[in-house]
Formats: structure tokens, sequence, C-alpha cells
């Protein structure tokens, strides 16, 4: 924990105006949320009538059905993310320049541009090349591809944080370089990456609103559908973004306190928490070298 | 290949407008950042606060949510922007909180000596961290802002849904409309390396330049 003040504490003249700046810090807050909810009032949008339909019980059971399929897709994708970005991972560790080279330039390439263009070319052009996908899967491909990029890095920084002593332990007993690998490396990375893909759950699960511009019916095309229905789109999408902050603010906290875990009995830390907008601010996943 | 060829006009007209967008976006994002990472370290208990409530508000939504709720949803309280200037906002607002985090492990990894040094001579609050600490904070914060302004050239494709005329928007609308699918997507991929390689070695390039030597 930072001390807030930078530095020691704050002496009798600073705690002074701390608290007058305080005072002053929540009358300018307070002023904001009223000026943003007067807003709101005037244009009539606070109004009951707007936000009614929301609770309709079966307009709960849509938007829940929004939410599982954000849910369905992102979990699908994390699994098999998962797998195929261990493959990835081992591939460029692994002694073979191929291997190396086939498993960085896949990292490079599916990292370095947007994935909403990938669920795109996924679902328009795959079909024209003779693969034919549901909706779903077509949305699945292109989050597997792209995270399975992502994890594979983040999984290699999982792996190459193991103490080195680990690995010379394991080959001075003996053990094969697989057999280290499997026995004695991925167990414990794997173990301090737990957080680590929890967050990147959160990311997914942030990814797969993408999947709206292909018409998939996720959370946020749901909300998009009742709003137009009920002429609330405001409220719609408002509700959706509620939804996602509650979900992923939820998650966030659950990586967050097995983080802080770990760090405890391991006494080491992790890989780094949250998304790859996270993992680039702790400078873990490097778009731009690595 | 004639896709890409018959097409290069307005390839390179969604480069550009990316690039604005780009550019535009992480100034924004850059500005409120560096506010939300004073206020997260701020003595003032209700500008914490409001730094933290802002960072994980933002960060748990998807952008596109936070893109369509301003520009599909906000026209019914009166507040109507260009596609654009819609898009960039969203991007800034969304970048800032993140920006904002980088900042605030920037501050943390100057030595407290700094700030206690900066009180000793009689320094306030503000200048202790507007003179002292965040300059040297800055410096070591270049390459997760280079790294977070990358992934910013990536999410300015979500302008694409509110049709502004950008890079993916461009070759979203070859790929529905032409059998060249394949094609048009290679040429997009290149297309955003071409943005984002020498970005990475800018980013290099500023970081030795604002180095400090010890």
């Amino acid at each position: 924990m930072v001390a807030p003040a930078l530095g020691d504490a704050l002496g009798p003249r600073g705690r002074r105006r701390a608290r007058t700046a305080s005072v002053l810090a929540v009358l300018a807050i307070g002023f904001v949320v009223y000026i943003a909810l007067r807003r709101f009032a005037e244009a009539g949008q606070l109004d009951w009538d707007e936000w009614e339909p929301l609770t309709q019980r079966d307009v709960i059971r849509f938007f829940g059905k929004g939410l599982l399929h954000t849910m369905q897709a992102a979990s699908v994708s994390l699994v098999l993310a998962s797998a195929f970005g261990m493959v990835l991972a081992l591939g460029r560790l692994s002694p073979s320049l191929a291997l190396r080279t086939i498993a960085r330039s896949y990292v490079e390439f599916f990292r370095g541009f947007p994935l909403i263009l990938l669920i795109v070319f996924s679902f328009f052009t795959l079909p024209r090349l003779g693969i034919e996908l549901t909706r779903f899967w077509s949305v699945c491909v292109a989050l597997i591809l792209y995270n399975a990029a992502v994890l594979g890095e983040i999984f290699r920084a999982g792996i190459l944080s193991l103490d080195r002593g680990q690995t010379e332990a394991a080959s001075a007993i003996g053990l094969r370089r697989r057999q280290a690998m499997r026995l004695v490396i991925l167990p414990q990375s794997f173990r301090r990456m737990t957080p680590t893909i929890v967050s990147q759950f959160v990311t997914l699960l942030k990814d797969t609103s993408l999947a709206f511009v292909v018409g998939y019916e996720e959370l946020l095309r749901t909300g998009q559908i009742a709003g137009e229905f009920y002429k609330n789109g405001l409220q719609s999408l408002i509700v959706v973004a509620l939804i996602f902050l509650v979900v992923n603010f939820t998650l966030s906290r659950i990586a967050r306190r097995l983080e802080v875990r770990q760090r405890k009995r391991f006494r080491t830390g992790t890989i780094a928490v949250a998304g790859p907008e996270d993992l680039v601010t702790v400078g873990l996943v490097d778009p731009a070298k690595s | 290949m004639e896709v890409l060829l018959n097409n290069l006009d307005s390839f390179g007209s969604g480069l550009r407008l990316t690039v604005a967008l780009a550019l535009t976006s992480f100034s924004g994002a850059l500005a409120i950042g560096l506010v939300i990472a004073a206020f997260r370290v701020s003595p003032v208990p209700p500008l914490r606060a409001a730094g933290a409530f802002y960072v994980e508000t933002i960060r748990n939504i998807p952008p596109l949510v936070l893109l369509l709720v301003f520009y599909f949803g906000f026209p019914d309280i009166g507040i109507v922007y260009s596609e654009f200037v819609s898009a960039a906002l969203i991007l800034a607002i969304y970048t800032a909180a993140f920006v904002g985090e980088a900042i605030r492990a920037g501050i943390n990894t100057v030595s407290r000596g700094q700030a206690e040094a900066a009180r000793a001579i009689g320094l306030t609050f503000t200048q202790t961290l507007g003179l002292v600490v965040m300059p040297q904070a800055l410096r070591s914060v270049v390459p997760p802002l280079g790294n977070l302004f990358i992934a910013l050239v990536k999410n300015t494709s979500l302008a694409s849904v509110i049709s502004v005329a950008e890079l993916t928007f461009i070759s979203k609308r070859l790929i529905t409309s032409t059998a060249q699918g394949l094609l048009v997507f290679l040429g997009t991929a290149i297309a955003y390396l071409i943005l984002t390689l020498p970005a990475g070695w800018v980013i290099g390039r500023i970081e030795q330049k604002v180095s400090i030597r010890r």
C-alpha cells in the first residue's frame, strides 16, 4: 500500500488542507452527479415508463439468455484457447528452431490486428473457403485464434518466471526435458497462472461483445434488440453496461484475491493480473517487441 | 490481388482515419489518465475514491458497450456528437483508465526519498507531485504507455461499428462484398502491422531519449 500522501504522513497544515479539499471535492462530485441526473430527468429518461419494461419477467429472462450466450462463447473459447495457447507456449520454448519460428510467427500475426476484423473474417470468409460454421462457432473460432496468441504469451511468461533451479534440479535427478516440463515446471507455473487466467476470462467476456457485429445474440445484441423493441435504447444499453460491470468486477476481485493468497502462500508474484491492456501495462506482454 | 490494388485509395484514407483516431484519442487518454493517476495518489480521500471508481467502472465494461451507450443512447439526453468525435472520445475515456493505472505504477517506482525530500524543502503535495515525482515517474512509464498506444491502434477498429470509415470499416465492406475475403484480410493485417511496428521503434527511441543516465 502506498502512503497516499507520497512520502510520510501529513502535518497539521496538510491535514487541514486535505480536509478542505475533501469538502470541496465532495461538493464538486455531487454537483457533477446532480447535473447528469438533471439532464436525464429533463429529457424524461428517468421516467418509470422508460425503465419499466426492463423489470418485466420476460425481458429479464431475455437478458439472462444474452448473458448466458456471452458466458458460453467466452468459456468455450477460454478452454480451447488455453489448450492451444499451451501448445504455442511450448512451441516458443522448444529447442527446435522450426517450432519456435512457427509459434512465434503465429503469435505475432494474430496479436497484431483487431479482433473485430478476425470475427468478421471468420463469419463471412471462412464459409466461402468451404468451412461452414454456425454463428456461435464462427465467433468462437475468432476468439480462440486471437486468445490463443495472448494466452500463449502468458503461459510462456509463467513458465519462464519459474526459478531456473527447478529445471536444473529436474535434470539433475535424471528427468528428460519433457518429463521435467510435465512433472516439475508446468504444475508449478500453472498454479501461478490461475489468477491471470481468471482475469483473461474477464477480457474474453468483454471481447465477446464484439460478436455483436456479426449478429450473435450475446448480451450487447440482446440489449440493443430490447431497446429497439421498447424504444428505450438508452436504458437497455445502460443495463447491459451494468451487467457487464457487475460480472467483470466480481471476477476481477476473485482474480485479485487468488493472487494475494498465492503471494502469501508461495511468497512469489504471479504473472500480473487483468486483461491484455493490463498485461501490457505491467510490461509482461509486449506487442511491440518480444 | 486486384481487390487490394483497386481499393488502394480507400485503404489509404482508412489508414489515415485510423491514425487520426489513434492520435486524437491517445492525447485525450494521456490527459485524462494523468488526472486520474494524480487523483489516485492524492491525500484527499474523495478524489482517491473518484479515481478508483473511474478505473474500476471503465475497465470492466467492454469499450464497444461504452461506445454504443454514448452514440446511440446519449442523443436521448441531448448529447449528440459526430461518429468520429464519439469514437475518439470513448476510446480516450477507455484507454485513460489503463493509462492512469500505468502512471500510478510509475509513481510507485519513484523512491519515497524523493517525495520526502520535496516535503522537507517545503513543497506542497501538488508541487511535490508535479515538479518532483511525476517527471521521474513518466520516464519509467514510456514502454507501458507505448504498448497501450499499440492496443489503442487496434481498438480504433471499434469505430467501424458506428460507420467511421477507418481501416476495419473499409476492409469489412470489402470482405462482405467481394469474394476475396482472405486477401483483404491479409492486406488489412499488413496495414495494421505498418502502423504498429514503427510505433514500437518510436517507443524505444523515446525511452532512450528520456531515460535518466546515472
